[in-house]
């Protein structure tokens, strides 16, 4: 069966002119995605655990999802202070009862914001955003920017569809009226057919953007010869191409977000934007890697009015990054308690977060076996959003987008999973 | 069968006539019947003053730019913090309160019914799933058109019936209800840094002017026989004189409809300023005011300014830009490819600064000078003018010339040679205020037929008791009380179940979202227009098929049927 404009749900692009053909429950191919896209799906119904999981005694068993679920809402239920981590790589609709069981438990609801775009939100939060969706991008901008961000390894569409390689109404011929400017700290495939390639020291972001900043204000008399490696020559001629643009768009990743100086750099990146649409129309986007982890911050916000890491300890929804969020609160081993769903901490929190997993009740709602699965103690399997569930999701500039369901395996899906718990959570404790 | 009894009501119900008659209401299966049986439960209304649910035909509580606007504001959201509490989730946020907070304020306001005054179509799914986690009050979405390609391409072409089958096509496609026009063109501009003065400026690559879309769109708008009108935000946005604008936009008004307005312009105050420059900044609302006495066809609403804190969110791109560069503390800014734009700034507006002063006195002047209620609605544009829960003390303005002029004498000291406020007389009566917060709303919008605005046989039992003995109180006198009245019903009844009690929520409910859906000829019909399609497929970040808002966004959900002449 050929199943005509799926959406990939892999990176925050949320791809939706995919072509997938299928044969009963195989994926047989699938046309226009990227290699990323195109892995996750041709292996949606492989190495997916059959049934939940629970350790018995050191040993894993199956369970039931009847078992599965009572005991997830038994440790939730006994727990002081139950922290609800993930959700970037599931629906909306899950997201919204992740949070509601967080804040009837008291506990604490995060997702993977908190290791990696967290700092983009914390300088939003302090001078706001320029930004647009990526047609307005696609359709207009003569000129593209690219910090601390590969979009050829992690987006690998994103040029194709909204940048570089893309059609765009006002420009006669896309591809070459465009300039591209990238910046990093290596030369990466992305760099290699730039206009400009800025190599910048490693931690000097902060450094280069106030240099820029300073020359669009006027000021180049204040900058000195080289900044973190980059000539002022360099800066001058990049500033310049800045200005000239007639929509220029920035777009930065977490070699922004995560190198030294963090969210001042990304506040630092908003404010170039801003001073460079006194001159001409510029915008900003944060390129997000999870398909659906901006969903979690839109989800949390209009639900809680935090974005990520609120806690709800208080009764009242608290938020305070760096205390509420998810690897803070496992380095203190403050937790007694943890639900991870639809993300892979095992593969990415520190050592000591993950040690102070295995040593609480830990239950992962996830439809294969990762690196968290060794430190949990019971795993539940759910569909795949975007393969056998469907659901919402928000692309990397906020345009929401429903996924869709193609295959049927006979999973259920997160949001059923979590309704059910929370169901159990509510029997106890009544709202 | 589920019934309910409100008894001793003190009513006022303008759209039947009814003018502070005290009686039962009965309510069966959430709808006013003629009586209803013993075992229906009894709430007794004690004699105090009740009227049909508030209705609010602009505001801005659900979608990407109002979410936005908490996202980017944690400091807002500490301001209104409370606990979870049996039905009632965590609340935060005061001036972009969070979807249960703002839910749970107009519930206690005894507001039961809402618009959404700006919905990016592109974005439209949003605004679905926040409209169905608002428990307590029906939602209807004004659907973004200001920079809408394939309408201003039409217009240009002067084919006003492709126009309304664009039209047609994307409300059906986002389950909208009615059209928005925010700075048409402007928007567009914007795209490259670019705005328009007024109405007589061509779009950039476009080849049309703010004048002929608004007068297209009309007409589109009738053909498609909406309920509700074309929903105006004029181009030139909050600069000194620009009420020439304004007056030349309601000029242009043709008089379509015998049922209702051809067009409702919003936020009039932000639209009635004189003066050249911010120094010479003063009140126009007067000849604003004496075009809309002139001319039947437009209704406006007040766009209240009141002192303190919120937030400015529009889909006015350029303005909020040039507004930031006043304030300076922070920007967001989300333009949406083909569609529209928007902008967030928090602003803080202060008794002490004399603009702020005179744009106060400007909407207060607008709601004493549109001598029929019915043409002049009470908004704070929320939360662009003030938040919601300001309602309130507006109203004890509007009927208490001694409260105003307790107030004026605490704004900024030159504000007087600018503003005709203190010279205006009118007290407003009970019977006017529920004109222009609900009876006057629901028929703006266009919904009395389908029960709401008033307590007729048949309407949806919409309910507000209000804690207010109306022969006891002289408003002219005890504007506090009117304040506090109006600020905490005594009971609201949505569908005919009670849900908020003296400021208690007592059930977590759900809402009905209206959207229209007009019937269009299947040559008109835009999803098999081969031009439509391509730009579409060419231009957007989505596909066609992806576009559409698909039924499951919507749960409970009341779909107006519309026979258009296309
Ligand atoms: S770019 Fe991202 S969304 Fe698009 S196909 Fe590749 S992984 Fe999927």
């Amino acid at each position: 069966m050929i199943h005509e404009d799926m959406i990939c749900p892999f990176c925050g692009c949320l791809c939706d002119d995919l072509v997938i053909e299928t044969e009963g429950t195989e994926v047989v191919r699938v046309d226009n995605a990227c290699t990323l896209g195109s892995h996750k799906l041709m292996n949606a119904g492989k190495h997916r655990l059959k049934a939940p999981i629970m350790r018995d005694s050191g040993r894993w068993r199956d369970a039931t999802y009847e078992e599965a679920i009572e005991y997830t809402a038994g440790i939730l239920l006994d727990a002081d202070r139950p922290l609800l981590y993930g959700w970037s790589s599931t629906q909306g609709e899950a997201q919204g009862a992740g949070v509601s069981m967080a804040e009837l438990l008291g506990g604490v609801i995060d997702s993977t914001t908190s290791v990696c775009h967290g700092p983009s939100i914390l300088a939003i939060q302090e001078v706001g955003h320029p930004g647009c969706t990526l047609g307005q991008v696609k359709n207009r901008a003569d000129l593209i920017v690219y910090w601390g961000c590969n979009p050829t390894e992690a987006h690998p569409r994103h040029m194709s569809r909204y940048t570089t390689y893309a059609d765009g109404y006002f420009l006669e011929n896309a591809f070459r009226d465009r300039k591209l400017i990238i910046v990093d700290v290596r030369k990466t495939e992305t760099g290699s057919i730039a206009d400009e390639f800025i190599q910048v020291k490693p931690g000097g972001d902060y450094a280069v953007l106030s240099a820029l900043r300073a020359i669009v204000r006027g000021r180049e008399d204040v900058v000195p010869p080289t900044v973190a490696g980059v000539t002022k020559e360099q800066l001058l001629r990049v500033a310049a191409l800045c200005k000239e643009a007639k929509f220029g768009a920035l777009f930065f990743g977490v070699g922004l977000t995560m190198s030294p100086g963090k969210y001042k750099n990304v506040r630092n990146a908003i404010e170039l934007v801003d001073e460079l649409n006194r001159y001409t129309k510029f915008t900003l986007t944060p390129l997000r890697g999870h398909y659906n982890v901006y969903g979690s911050n839109e989800v949390f916000t209009w639900m809680t009015g935090y974005p990520y890491a609120v806690d709800f300890s208080r009764q009242i929804a608290f938020y305070n990054p760096g205390e509420t969020t998810a690897v803070d609160i496992l380095a203190r081993k403050e937790c007694d308690a943890a639900l991870i769903v639809a993300s892979d901490p095992g593969a990415h929190f520190p050592k000591k977060c993950l040690e102070h997993l295995t040593d609480i009740p830990t239950v992962l709602i996830d439809p294969m076996h990762t690196m968290t699965t060794p430190l949990v103690r019971c795993q539940i399997p759910t569909a795949v959003t975007g393969m056998d569930a469907a659901g919402t999701a928000y692309r990397m500039d906020g345009v929401p987008i429903h996924v869709k369901k193609f295959l049927d395996l006979g999973y259920p899906s997160d949001t059923e999973i979590i309704t059910k718990i929370f169901e159990k959570v509510t029997e106890v404790r009544h709202p | 069968m589920n019934e309910l009894l409100v008894k001793n009501a003190y009513v006022i119900d303008p759209i039947n006539h009814i003018d502070g008659e005290v009686m039962d209401i009965a309510v069966r299966d959430g709808r006013i019947v003629e009586d209803v049986g013993p075992q229906a439960e009894v709430i007794d209304a004690e004699g105090c003053l009740t009227l049909p649910g508030g209705v609010d035909s602009h505001t801005h509580v659900c979608g990407t730019k109002v979410n936005f606007g908490r996202y980017m504001s944690p400091e807002d959201m500490r301001a209104g913090r409370e606990v979870r509490r049996g039905v009632k989730h965590a609340t935060s946020g005061y001036s972009v309160p969070t979807t249960y907070a703002n839910s749970y304020r107009y519930a206690i306001m005894g507001y039961t019914t809402l618009l959404e005054g700006a919905m990016a179509p592109l974005e439209a799914r949003h605004t679905h799933e926040e409209f169905s986690a608002t428990p307590l009050q029906d939602m209807m979405a004004n659907t973004l058109f200001d920079g809408n390609w394939g309408v201003m391409k039409a217009v240009s072409e002067g084919d006003i019936e492709r126009v309304a089958a664009i039209v047609g096509w994307t409300l059906s496609a986002v389950k909208g209800f009615g059209i928005k026009l925010t700075n048409p063109g402007g928007t567009e501009a914007w795209g490259y840094g670019k705005d328009l003065r007024c109405i007589k400026d061509e779009v950039p690559h476009f080849g049309v002017t703010p004048a002929e879309i608004i007068e297209a769109m009309i007409q589109a708008c009738e053909m498609l026989r909406l309920p509700h009108s074309v929903h105006l935000h004029c181009n030139n946005l909050g600069t000194p004189g620009n009420y020439a604008c304004t007056v030349g936009t309601f000029n242009l008004v043709p008089d379509l409809n015998k049922k209702r307005q051809s067009l409702y312009a919003t936020h009039v105050q932000f639209h009635s300023y004189g003066g050249s420059d911010w120094k010479t900044f003063r009140s126009k609302a007067e000849p604003v005011a004496y075009t809309v006495n002139n001319r039947p066809q437009i209704v406006i609403d007040m766009g209240q300014v009141m002192f303190g804190k919120t937030t400015t969110m529009t889909a006015d791109g350029p303005m909020e830009f040039n507004l930031y560069r006043l304030h300076h503390n922070k920007w967001s800014n989300h333009d949406v490819e083909l569609e529209t734009g928007s902008g967030i700034i928090p602003v803080l507006y202060r008794k002490k600064n004399l603009v702020n002063s005179i744009m106060w006195a400007i909407g207060l002047e607008l709601g004493l000078l549109v001598k029929d209620p019915w043409r002049c609605l009470l908004t704070t544009d929320n939360p662009n003018g003030a938040p919601f829960v300001k309602y309130p003390e507006i109203i004890a303005l509007l009927m208490s010339k001694k409260y105003r002029d307790a107030e004026f004498a605490t704004v900024h000291r030159r504000t007087e040679s600018r503003v005709d406020l203190p010279a205006l007389d009118r007290e407003m009566d009970w019977n006017e205020i529920a004109v222009m917060t609900r009876a006057g709303q629901a028929k703006a919008l266009g919904i009395t037929g389908i029960g709401k605005g008033h307590l007729g046989l048949g309407a949806e039992a919409d309910i507000a008791v209000y804690p207010l003995k109306v022969g006891e109180i002289d408003p002219a006198q005890e504007y506090q009380k009117i304040i506090d009245g109006f600020a905490r019903a005594k009971w609201t009844v949505k569908r005919g179940r009670p849900v908020a009690r003296n400021g208690e929520i007592l059930v977590h409910g759900e809402n009905t979202t209206i959207w229209v859906d007009p019937k269009i000829s299947p040559e008109h019909d835009m999803s098999r227009d081969p031009k439509f399609t391509e730009m579409f497929n060419h231009w957007y970040s989505v596909r066609m098929s992806n576009y559409p808002v698909q039924d499951e966004y919507l749960k409970r959900n009341l779909r107006i049927e519309t026979e258009a002449t296309i």
